[in-house]
């Protein structure tokens, strides 16, 4: 790839960034969504969260992980038992990794 | 935001360390972090850039990396449409995942109100640092950052912590539930799509449920 052709690329990239992020609110025209689907979109947040989530916890190179040593699957249960006791994201963050490094340094999981 | 901010460092450093891994120049991925500012779709695309794909198939699978970022701008109109042009131009290009789930947790009216953009100024300049400082030294210090440590999992345990705090009742438990399975099932689309699948079919059975929850009994009518 020549440097012009980097450069180009990654400008088409940052356009694309600001399109998608502002597709429905760059133009003020009425864009027409149903109520429905506006009730829907709700959850979206959420669903993109744990659509994010989940596959990095309980997959490894696009398969299911085969066995239960995966450091990840405690540290993620413990990060969410501690969520579920004290509602502290700073804190659940820590204690997940509080479990996932010495199961991943100390025994290789 | 501040305590999700160790979150997006450890998946800034992650990204930053994939591109100065890729092969490609080094200013080019200085630039490319800086400007394009969108993790996901920037891991999609450099193996891609690194191989010499052509430039239509590189900007077709950030497009459709970036397919959710479509869904949540559709959340975000009913807050900035009445801002001008160029407020909603930055707007845009500030506004990543986090930021969109902080602030429609904390103002899920979909009306304008004054404190709302304090927040949200707030919310992405703490975001873009966080993201952007270990970016860059990734990208420098790609060779010595012990990646196989696995502390990029402090970035998947911070979306976890947000994703908990935004289960509330039996309709988000069980749209989170099929939002991530969908995502794992779906997991062999390619670009990232699975995403999308995941959010559409979180989104309809989260409708259906809405939907057929048993409204309280009325009392009859009794004319006796």
């Amino acid at each position: 790839m020549g440097a012009l052709e980097g450069v180009v690329t990654v400008l088409g990239l940052t356009a694309l960034t600001v399109l998608t992020r502002g597709f429905f609110f760059l133009t003020r025209r009425e864009v027409p969504i149903p109520q429905w689907l506006r009730q829907g979109l709700r959850y979206a947040p959420l669903a993109a969260l744990m659509a994010v989530v989940l596959p990095e916890i309980v997959m490894t190179q696009g398969k299911l992980i085969a066995h239960w040593q995966d450091a990840r699957i405690f540290a993620a249960l413990a990060a969410g038992a501690y969520f579920a006791w004290r509602r502290s994201i700073l804190g659940t963050i820590l204690m997940g990794m509080a479990v996932l490094l010495p199961l991943k340094l100390g025994l290789g999981w | 935001m501040f305590d999700i901010a160790i979150g997006i460092a450890a998946w800034g450093l992650i990204t930053g360390v994939a591109m100065g891994n890729s092969g490609l120049p080094l200013p080019l991925m200085v630039m490319m972090s800086l400007l394009v500012f969108a993790g996901s779709a920037q891991l999609a695309v450099l193996p891609l850039m690194a191989s010499g794909a052509p430039v239509w198939v590189v900007w077709a699978t950030a497009l459709c990396v970036n397919l959710r970022f479509m869904i949540f701008s559709a959340q975000w109109r009913p807050y900035v449409a009445a801002y001008p042009l160029r407020v909603r131009l930055a707007w845009a290009y500030f506004t990543a995942d986090l930021n969109f789930v902080m602030f429609m947790r904390r103002f899920p009216q979909p009306e304008p109100a004054p404190e709302q953009a304090p927040y949200f100024w707030g919310g992405v300049a703490t975001n873009w640092l966080a993201w952007q400082v270990p970016s860059l030294l990734g990208i420098f210090l790609a060779e010595t950052v012990p990646v196989h440590w696995g502390f990029g999992f402090a970035g998947t345990l911070a979306l976890l912590a947000v994703a908990l705090s935004l289960l509330n009742d039996k309709a988000t438990g069980i749209a989170g539930a099929v939002a991530g399975c969908a995502a794992v099932a779906a997991y062999a689309l390619p670009f990232k799509l699975n995403i999308v699948v995941a959010i559409a079919a979180a989104v309809a059975i989260a409708l259906l449920i809405d939907h057929s929850t048993p409204r309280p009994a009325q009392p009859l009518d009794d004319a006796t």
